[in-house]
C-alpha cells in the first residue's frame, strides 16, 4: 500500500486550494488524484502519487541523474580500458 | 515515463552492478529500509547481480506489517458494531488479529470498505450521515499527508459521524532503535525515498553522525536501488557517513513544506507500539488536540487489549534485520499468502510475502 507511482498530469477537475485534483494518466490508465501537496504542478508534469494523492513533482533534470552515472561509468571503463 | 522504462534495462543494471562489484573489497551489510524497496529487490532478483560480499537486510518500512496486534483488535472491535462502517485499505483486511482478521468480521456482515483513496471515506460519510464511518489510518510520513487532508475536510464539511482510528508511524526513530540495538549488523542504509519526499533528508544527519552510518535517500526502480546500494558501498569503502541522496528527482532535502506543514497541524508526534518490536519513544503521530474529536479511540469505548501474539511469528526480528523470512520455522508450511500467521506474509510489501512469491516462483523456474 506504500507504493508511489509515477503518472502525468493531463487536466485540471477542481482548483480550490485544499481540492485542487487532475485527471492523471498513469501509462493510459486515468484517476482522479489529489493536488493540494504539488501547488506548483501543472498540465504535463509528472507527479509521484500515493493513496490518491501527488506527493511530489517529478524534476525533470534531476531524472537524468542515473544515465549521467552510467555514462560516467562507461568513460572511466574506456579509460581504464585504454590505460592497460 | 521514458526515463522509467530505460531504468528496467539490463546492460544498465549489469553496468551499476559490476561497478559495485568493482569497488567492494570486504563484506557489507546493507538495510533497505522501505518494504516497496524490498519487493523490488526481490522482484527483479537484485541480490543476484550483486558481489557475495554485499548483504541486503531487509528493514522495517511496511506499515501493514509493524501496525501492533492491539490495534487490529481495535479495528476489529469497531467494524464488528452494526452502526459502523469501516473504511480501509484493503491489506489491512488479512492482517491477523489475537482472535480473527477483518475479513472475517466481513464475512461475517461487517460493513468494511476497502478504498483507493482516504478522501473516498468522507463520501461514504456524506452518503450514511446515520452511520459511523471509521477510516483505519495506517501508515508512514508518505500517507500521514493524506489522512491529514482527509480530516481536515471532514472538519470543514461539519461531518460528524466521522473519525479516524490512527496508526501512523515514522521511520528515523524505527532507524535509531536498529542503529542503537547492540544487535544491530547493519552497517549503512537506504532510506526510503517516498517517506523523504515528504519529510526530506537532513533531520536524518544526526542518526549519521552519532551512528557514523552513511544514509542514502534512494528510489524504487531496480535501477535506482542498484545505485543507492554504489553509492552507499562508495562511503563504506572510503569510511564516510554522510547523507546522499539518490532520489533527487522526487525528493528535496527539506521535503514536501505544504504537506509537512499540514501534517504539524494535525498531528502530534507519540510514542508508538511497532507490531513485534514493543514500543519505541517518538515513533508515531496521533491527531493534534484541535483534532481530539475526531479520534476514533475516543469515541467508542475499546476493550484494553492486552493480548500477547503467541502464533510464533518472528515478524520483529525480520523487521530489525535480524533474521530472514526463511529462518521462520512457519515460512511457506503453516504460513502462507492464503493463510498468513504474520503480518509480513499479507502485504506484497512485506518480507515473507515477497519472498514466498518471488523465491518460490523462481526455485519452480529452474525445474
Ligand atoms: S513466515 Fe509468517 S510466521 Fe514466519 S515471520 Fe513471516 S509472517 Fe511471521
Amino acid at each position: 500500500m506504500c507504493l508511489g507511482v509515477p503518472g502525468r498530469i493531463e487536466t485540471i477537475l477542481d482548483t480550490t486550494p485544499l481540492e485542487r485534483s487532475a485527471r492523471v494518466s498513469f501509462g493510459g490508465i486515468r484517476r482522479e488524484i489529489n493536488l493540494c501537496y504539488v501547488p506548483e504542478a501543472e498540465v504535463g508534469d509528472y507527479v509521484i502519487v500515493h493513496v490518491g494523492f501527488a506527493i511530489s513533482r517529478v524534476r525533470e533534470e534531476q531524472a537524468r541523474q542515473i544515465f549521467q552515472e552510467l555514462e560516467r561509468l562507461a568513460e572511466l571503463e574506456h579509460s581504464r580500458g585504454k590505460s592497460e | 515515463m521514458k526515463y522509467l522504462d530505460e531504468y528496467r534495462q539490463r546492460a544498465s543494471i549489469e553496468q551499476l552492478a559490476a561497478e559495485i562489484t568493482r569497488i567492494t573489497s570486504k563484506p557489507w551489510r546493507i538495510m533497505e529500509v522501505c518494504g516497496g524497496q524490498t519487493h523490488a529487490i526481490v522482484k527483479f532478483g537484485l541480490q543476484q547481480f550483486l558481489p557475495d560480499d554485499i548483504e541486503l537486510i531487509h528493514g522495517p518500512g511496511c506499515p501493514v506489517c509493524v501496525t501492533s496486534l492491539e490495534m487490529i483488535d481495535r479495528a476489529i472491535a469497531i467494524a464488528s458494531r452494526p452502526d459502523v462502517i469501516l473504511c480501509s485499505f484493503g491489506d489491512m483486511l488479512r492482517v491477523p488479529g489475537t482472535e480473527r482478521d477483518l475479513l472475517s468480521v466481513k464475512a461475517a456482515g461487517g460493513d468494511i470498505r476497502t478504498l483507493y483513496s482516504p478522501l473516498h471515506a468522507l463520501t461514504v460519510a456524506e452518503q450514511n450521515p446515520d452511520r459511523q464511518i471509521v477510516l483505519f489510518a495506517i501508515g508512514f510520513e508518505t500517507t500521514a499527508p493524506a489522512h491529514a487532508l482527509t480530516v481536515r475536510l471532514a472538519r470543514e464539511r461539519g461531518l460528524e459521524n466521522f473519525s479516524l482510528l490512527v496508526s501512523h508511524f515514522l521511520v528515523p526513530p524505527a532507524i535509531e532503535t536498529i542503529c542503537a540495538s547492540g544487535a544491530s549488523r547493519v552497517q549503512g542504509f537506504l532510506a526510503a525515498g517516498h517517506v523523504c519526499t515528504i519529510t526530506g533528508y537532513k533531520h536524518y544527519q544526526p542518526l549519521a553522525d552519532h551512528y557514523r552510518v552513511p544514509i542514502v535517500v534512494t528510489g524504487f526502480e531496480p535501477l535506482d536501488i542498484l545505485e543507492g546500494i554504489l553509492m552507499c558501498v562508495r562511503q563504506l569503502e572510503q569510511g564516510c557517513h554522510r547523507i546522499e541522496n539518490q532520489y533527487s528527482r522526487a525528493v528535496a532535502p527539506d521535503g514536501n513544506h505544504t504537506a509537512r506543514a499540514m501534517l504539524e497541524e494535525v498531528f502530534t508526534i507519540s510514542d508508538q507500539q511497532w507490531r513485534g518490536v514493543g514500543q519505541i519513544a517518538n515513533s508515531g503521530l496521533e491527531l493534534s488536540a484541535a483534532y481530539a474529536d475526531f479520534d476514533a479511540q475516543k469515541r467508542f469505548s475499546l476493550p484494553a487489549s492486552a493480548h500477547q501474539d503467541t502464533s510464533g511469528c518472528i515478524s520483529g526480528a525480520i523487521m530489525q534485520g535480524l533474521q530472514k523470512p526463511a529462518d521462520c520455522p512457519h515460512f511457506g508450511d503453516r504460513c502462507r499468502p492464503e493463510h498468513p500467521l504474520g503480518a509480513p506474509m499479507v502485504s506484497s510489501e512485506g518480507a515473507c510475502a515477497a519472498y514466498f512469491r518471488y523465491c518460490a516462483r523462481s526455485t519452480a523456474n529452474e525445474h
